[in-house]
């Protein structure tokens, strides 16, 4: 009986913890808030569900309107958001010449400006390679075949404040993410992965973020588990976080085996969840706990 | 559930644990504060801590300290490793003896504030914050 | 030096003789605690931005000491009266001796 008696010891902290935070859920988010980012971008944080979710949702939530009023304030105003620190890292970036071609993205592109609207759509399918890109995958083609530069590795380094330099500029414009012609198949495979069960506690995606979104996974409010706010700010970690290492996240909590940032998995899982934000706004940088 | 010896002294020291804590965590609060007001009494007034009542994230707590009239303010984490969170002196070209920033917090906890006004006495006030534990370590 | 350190001021271009103007600073910094330890189980030794000053025109507006306790890419916000035109100068103090100082004008309308 030793080890019963430990774990009530567990048990009775486990229990003062969470009396502690029981009760707080109602004062804990503010799910009526609107989102409107210095003072001029009107964000849609909750929309109708695209058509290829109305089976399952009725409306999709920005995870924005999960979070308390005090996370929420840091995304309304750019220099209240520190996620913006890397997005101005990155247009120096931008401007910077690379590689053996010794260009810069502004090369080609001109202002980071000029790509507004080009987040929104990603992933998307890529007809000269024959895959659907992330927008990380996109810039890393532009990197090894115009640049002559090196790639960048998913969701490290360089990679995440490019993206979200790109997020940025498309702040407020819907998420379209295309879900049928050749991306289809990659789509469904997205789709599959989201409503499989895995790991020891044996959850899907969805066992948390469409069936118990709202609910508490002890003291944490969770949401509908949308990416229109990647790259996103975690207060956890005061870095900004790419969507992929966030599965792998996820993915790890089920006591799982995950797949890893990059793999032809998390990049159809990356595409068919963007795509259950199809209508909301690009939000990234965000702001989350 | 029918409660064992062992069970019952699991929950008694388990009590003497959460009732020990806060006590040597105010024994460096108490120090941090006499560093700042020598040993003065401390009373209350016109000084305003804004916290939010239920912290997302330890990490990143949003704080907000006033006392109209005060040359210095210092904020304490009373739970903390090190209870020290900051001092703010106001000068002559301030606009109001009023500050906000961003702090980190070990767990729930009070975090007080006290000032030291233009006459060289001191007032405080403190505020509970909750800092809940994630669902989720993803 | 530590790396990928830079400051962020927030001032309006123009105020109100006499007005009350509101700055936002935020410096890009780890503020390690000295409270954590590495995979090993080694302390990080603690490496954090302990104070931070801003002046108007040479006057004092605010003079903060910082202990670790301060979250990562430390926020401040406060208010400053702005009685003719000048400048603002803002300097952070690195506990490994760097100064990082940055400087923003305003102007009288």
């Amino acid at each position: 009986m030793k080890s019963q008696a430990h774990k009530s010891i567990a048990g009775i902290a486990t229990a003062i913890v969470a009396a502690s935070v029981i009760g707080a859920g109602a004062a804990f988010a503010d799910e009526e808030a609107e989102l409107t980012v210095n003072g001029e971008i009107d964000m849609i944080t909750k929309t109708a569900a695209p058509a290829h979710l109305s089976d399952a949702l009725d409306e999709v939530l920005s995870g924005w309107r999960f979070r308390s009023d005090t996370t929420q304030d840091m995304q309304m105003d750019d220099f209240d958001n520190p996620g913006m620190i890397w997005v101005e890292e990155a247009r120096e970036k931008w401007a910077t010449a690379e590689g053996s071609e010794g260009k810069s993205c502004m090369d080609c592109h001109g202002e980071p400006e000029d790509m507004s609207g080009v987040k929104a759509v990603y992933p998307k399918w890529n007809e000269g390679a024959g895959e659907v890109y992330t927008l990380q995958m996109q810039m890393n083609e532009c990197r090894t075949d115009r640049m002559g530069a090196e790639a960048w590795d998913t969701d490290k380094g360089d990679s995440i404040p490019m993206e979200a330099l790109l997020a940025s500029v498309s702040r407020g414009l819907p998420v379209n993410v295309a879900i049928d012609g050749p991306g289809q198949a990659t789509w469904e495979k997205g789709r599959e992965l989201y409503y499989t069960r895995t790991g020891q506690l044996d959850l899907s995606c969805a066992s948390c973020h469409e069936e118990n979104y709202g609910n508490m996974i002890r003291a944490d409010h969770l949401s509908q588990g949308q990416v229109n706010g990647f790259p996103t700010y975690r207060l956890k970690n005061t870095k900004l976080n790419g969507v992929q290492s966030r599965f792998k996240g996820c993915v790890r909590d089920t006591r799982a085996q995950t797949f890893s940032p990059g793999s032809p998995e998390f990049v159809a899982l990356e595409m068919y969840v963007a795509s259950r934000g199809n209508g909301l706004s690009v939000e990234g940088p965000s702001v989350r706990n | 559930m029918k409660l064992t010896r062992r069970d019952a002294l699991a929950i008694g020291l388990g009590a003497t644990a959460v009732a020990m804590l806060p006590l040597r965590a105010s024994a460096a609060a108490e120090e941090a504060i006499a560093a700042f007001t020598g040993g003065a009494e401390v009373g209350a007034g016109d000084i305003t801590l804004t916290a939010p009542e239920i912290a997302e994230n330890g990490n990143t707590v949003p704080v907000s300290v006033e006392a109209p009239g005060a040359g210095s303010i210092i904020i304490l984490a009373t739970a903390n490793p090190t209870p020290g969170v900051a001092r703010f002196n106001f000068g002559e070209a301030a606009g109001s003896q009023a500050a906000s920033t961003r702090i980190r917090l070990a767990g729930t906890q009070d975090v007080l504030a006290i000032a030291q006004m233009a006459d060289g006495s001191f007032i405080q006030t403190k505020s509970t914050v909750k800092v809940t534990i994630g669902g989720c370590g993803g | 030096m530590a790396t990928g350190v830079k400051p962020r001021v927030k001032v309006p271009k123009t105020a109100a003789a006499g007005e009350t103007v509101t700055l936002k600073t935020l410096i890009s910094h780890k503020m390690e605690s000295g409270q954590r330890k590495d995979g090993d189980g080694n302390v990080i030794p603690r490496s954090i931005i302990n104070r931070f000053t801003c002046e108007f025109n040479g006057k004092p507006v605010i003079d903060v000491t910082l202990e670790p306790a301060i979250s990562t890419n430390p926020f401040f916000e406060f208010e400053a009266v702005v009685d003719a035109e000048g400048e603002f100068k803002f300097t952070w103090y690195d506990d490994d001796g760097d100064v990082y100082e940055t400087a923003k004008s305003i102007k009288i309308a």
